[in-house]
């Protein structure tokens, strides 16, 4: 039998995976996919609670989730391109010149 | 005493006063000027218009800038005179007349037109002022004929002249404040003329800063009159001072005394005047005998309103007039610079002035009687040195003159007689107008009347020391000037000044005081004193006695021997004398000191204080934001793991709360 439990367990799974990825790849389009990791993870647990209570709440963030995590993607790869066309890299580390 | 009878006594004494200023102030009441006078303003004009000319014009005027310089205070004067004439034309009660020019302030309750007076005590000054002025403005066009700036000299002048015509004319204690600050500003522009000299520009500030002492006194006086009686007019206050307290009457009198004390040179603010000598001799010509300091005995004199109600007031007037005369007559025995000597013997002699407006409707009339008899025979003698010393090349130490009585015939008469005016010989005018002083400061009685009176006396003795002393230095004995000096007699235009001031000295006392002319005249403005003076008093005679003893001294001194060209070491007296009795000393130690300290404190505490407490707050700010900076390092990752950690923190402190 799978309970909400396992959905939820299984989300923060998936979500500490995408967090320990964001922290600790250097690739932008590694890191970009953990955010969506992070994200569907969220969606996961939204998801497991809509289905737990019966309601359209969790269903309807989910969408909302999905279209700002579109926006997102398509802004976040124009400007990795643009970075990579300059510097010939994807690091996150090596775009470091905004700071102190 | 208790307290209760301490206010009787208070309360009787203010009643007293109001009976006693009852008794002596007849007071006029002011009509609308018409005819003649309705052109009062042209009196202020005339100077105003020869300053603006000369200072706006520029170079374009030197040619004949000091023909405009002279004529303007002569149409002035020949104006004055007319004014006058039409005045004596009035029966005695009508002779105040107003003309107002303008309004010149009209905010609320604070109405000040722009007015003038034109009443006997206003008119004597007037005619003092523009037509000794005018005698000294042709002397100037001598004086300083080779002085490449003479046009500049002139514009000053008449603009000294237009200040000191506002001060004695307007009807309202604003409006003479307002010719009190110009007389102020003229003099400081004045004595420093050559201000390329800094002995010159120095004692201008001294001179400057001197009098803003006083002005503070004056200006305070006005506020108060505002503040008491909602008015700033002599009507106004006049009229009003009978109704308030003891204590308000006798503040408004120190007051003002101590504006009279900055402007006329009395202690405790007379160090300006001996370093004013380094101004051109005219000007000190006219500051000490036409404008300038006449301006503290007139404030005293047209505000004796305020004085009659106040016997204490009055009686500080009398003690610093007393100190100041023997003051003044000490440091004129001492000083061997010519001009400085005669300074010395202004202080003194409006000293004697100070005293007389001090003693009240008993000392007006004479302190007017003296102050313009001294007018002439001051101004002669400051325009007698102006000549030696233009003779001389501008040396001024009296120990290098010497037998100019021979070289020089013109001044030295015309010299002579303002001496023997000024130190009292019959029938010269100070015999006429200094005895009665001295003799209505014994009638006063009492301690105080004693002292004052011993005080005037003994004064009138060192006047006659150091008056013939100047004479005998400077007029005879051997020549003691060096071979490259060639002294003449003076060219006319020097010397008529002269002849015209003398005839003044030897004429004016007794013109004024016999038959009781001034008193008449002046009387219903100032009041009458309550006894008749006769021409031979005893105090006279004792003065006279004096007089004779202080010329054998200075005789046996001065005439009898060589003078030295170096002054000898003299005695402590002397030595205090010519260090000013140590006047310059008293205000370093007292205030100039104390001040720096002061500053330096001041200093100290904003650097360390204020600004240390600024600073340390900002240097914190600084430091703290370098280092939080330093979290700023660029690398998305840290900021992703410090979003992480908020996010943890932020969601366990929910948790938290929840629990």
């Amino acid at each position: 039998m799978v309970t909400p439990a396992h959905f939820i367990g299984l989300a923060v799974i998936l979500f500490v995976i995408g967090a320990v990825g964001v922290l600790v790849r250097r690739n932008a389009i590694v890191v970009f996919m953990c955010v969506e990791l992070m994200l569907n993870a969220c969606n996961l647990a939204f998801l497991a609670f809509a289905r737990m209570h019966g309601g359209l709440d969790g269903q309807v963030i989910a969408f909302f989730v999905m279209v700002v995590a579109a926006a997102e993607v398509v802004v976040g790869l124009a400007i990795l391109t643009a970075i990579f066309r300059a510097r010939r890299s994807a690091s996150v580390d090596d775009a470091n010149l905004m700071k102190y | 005493m208790t307290g209760s009878v301490a206010a009787q006594h208070a309360a009787a004494q203010h009643v007293g006063a109001q009976q006693f200023a009852a008794q002596h102030a007849v007071g006029l009441t002011s009509l609308h000027a018409t005819g003649l006078q309705n052109a009062a303003w042209l009196l202020l004009a005339f100077p105003l218009i020869g300053a603006a000319v000369l200072l706006l014009g520029g170079k374009r005027t030197n040619s004949w800038g000091h023909l405009l310089g002279v004529a303007m205070p002569v149409l002035a004067f020949l104006y004055g005179a007319a004014a006058f004439g039409q005045m004596l034309s009035y029966p005695a009660s009508q002779r105040a007349r107003v003309l107002t020019i303008f309004q010149w302030i009209d905010v609320a309750r604070f109405r000040v037109p722009l007015s003038l007076l034109l009443d006997p005590l206003s008119i004597c000054f007037v005619l003092l002022i523009t037509g000794v002025g005018s005698l000294i403005h042709i002397f100037a066009v001598g004086y300083m004929s080779h002085d490449p700036e003479r046009r500049r000299f002139f514009g000053y002048m008449n603009l000294f002249l237009a200040a000191m015509l506002l001060l004695v004319l307007s009807d309202n204690y604003l409006g003479l404040y307002a010719g009190w600050e110009g007389v102020g500003l003229a003099s400081y522009l004045l004595i420093g003329f050559w201000q390329y000299k800094p002995a010159a520009a120095v004692a201008a500030k001294k001179a400057f800063i001197a009098n803003r002492v006083g002005d503070v006194g004056l200006s305070l006086a006005v506020m108060l009159m505002f503040f008491q009686f909602g008015s700033v007019t002599f009507g106004g206050v006049f009229g009003a001072v009978h109704s308030a307290s003891h204590g308000v009457v006798t503040a408004l009198g120190l007051l003002l005394l101590l504006g009279a004390c900055g402007k006329s040179a009395q202690v405790p603010l007379q160090s300006w005047l001996l370093d004013a000598m380094e101004g051109p001799t005219p000007v000190s010509a006219l500051i000490h005998a036409a404008t300038m300091v006449t301006a503290g005995v007139y404030l005293i004199v047209r505000s004796s309103p305020i004085f009659n109600l106040s016997a204490d007031a009055r009686l500080a007037v009398a003690i610093v007039g007393a100190v100041t005369l023997l003051f003044g007559a000490i440091i004129g025995c001492a000083k061997d610079d010519i001009k400085k000597a005669l300074a010395g013997s202004t202080m003194s002699q409006i000293g004697y002035m100070m005293l007389a407006a001090g003693l009240g409707p008993a000392g007006y009339v004479f302190a007017i009687a003296h102050l313009l008899a001294h007018g002439f025979f001051k101004a002669g003698l400051f325009l007698g040195a102006g000549s030696v010393k233009h003779e001389m090349n501008d040396e001024v130490d009296m120990r290098r003159f010497g037998r100019l009585a021979n070289v020089m015939p013109i001044t030295f008469v015309t010299f002579g007689l303002g001496y023997l005016a000024i130190i009292g010989i019959p029938p010269l005018s100070g015999f006429f107008t200094k005895d009665p002083i001295i003799d209505a400061a014994f009638e006063k009685g009492g301690t105080s009347g004693a002292l004052l009176g011993t005080a005037a006396l003994i004064g009138a003795g060192i006047t006659a020391f150091y008056m013939t002393r100047v004479m005998l230095m400077t007029f005879t004995g051997e020549k003691r000037w060096d071979d490259s000096v060639h002294p003449h007699e003076v060219p006319p235009v020097m010397w008529s000044p002269m002849i015209v001031l003398a005839i003044g000295s030897v004429a004016a006392g007794g013109f004024l005081i016999l038959g009781n002319r001034l008193l008449n005249f002046l009387g219903p403005v100032t009041g009458v004193p309550p006894t008749q003076h006769g021409i031979w008093t005893k105090a006279g005679g004792a003065a006279l006695v004096l007089v004779v003893i202080g010329m054998a001294i200075a005789w046996a001194l001065y005439g009898r021997r060589e003078v030295p060209v170096t002054a000898p070491a003299g005695s402590p007296v002397t030595v205090a004398a010519r260090k000013d009795l140590y006047g310059d000393s008293v205000n370093e130690g007292l205030l100039m000191r104390p001040g720096q300290w002061l500053t330096r404190l001041s200093v100290f505490f904003d650097n360390r204080g204020i600004d240390g407490l600024v600073n340390t707050v900002a240097a914190t700010f600084g430091g703290g934001s370098g280092r939080l900076r330093k979290l700023q390092t660029g690398f998305v990752r840290s900021y992703a793991l410090s979003m992480l950690v908020g996010a943890v923190l932020l969601v366990g402190a929910l948790l938290l709360v929840r629990l």
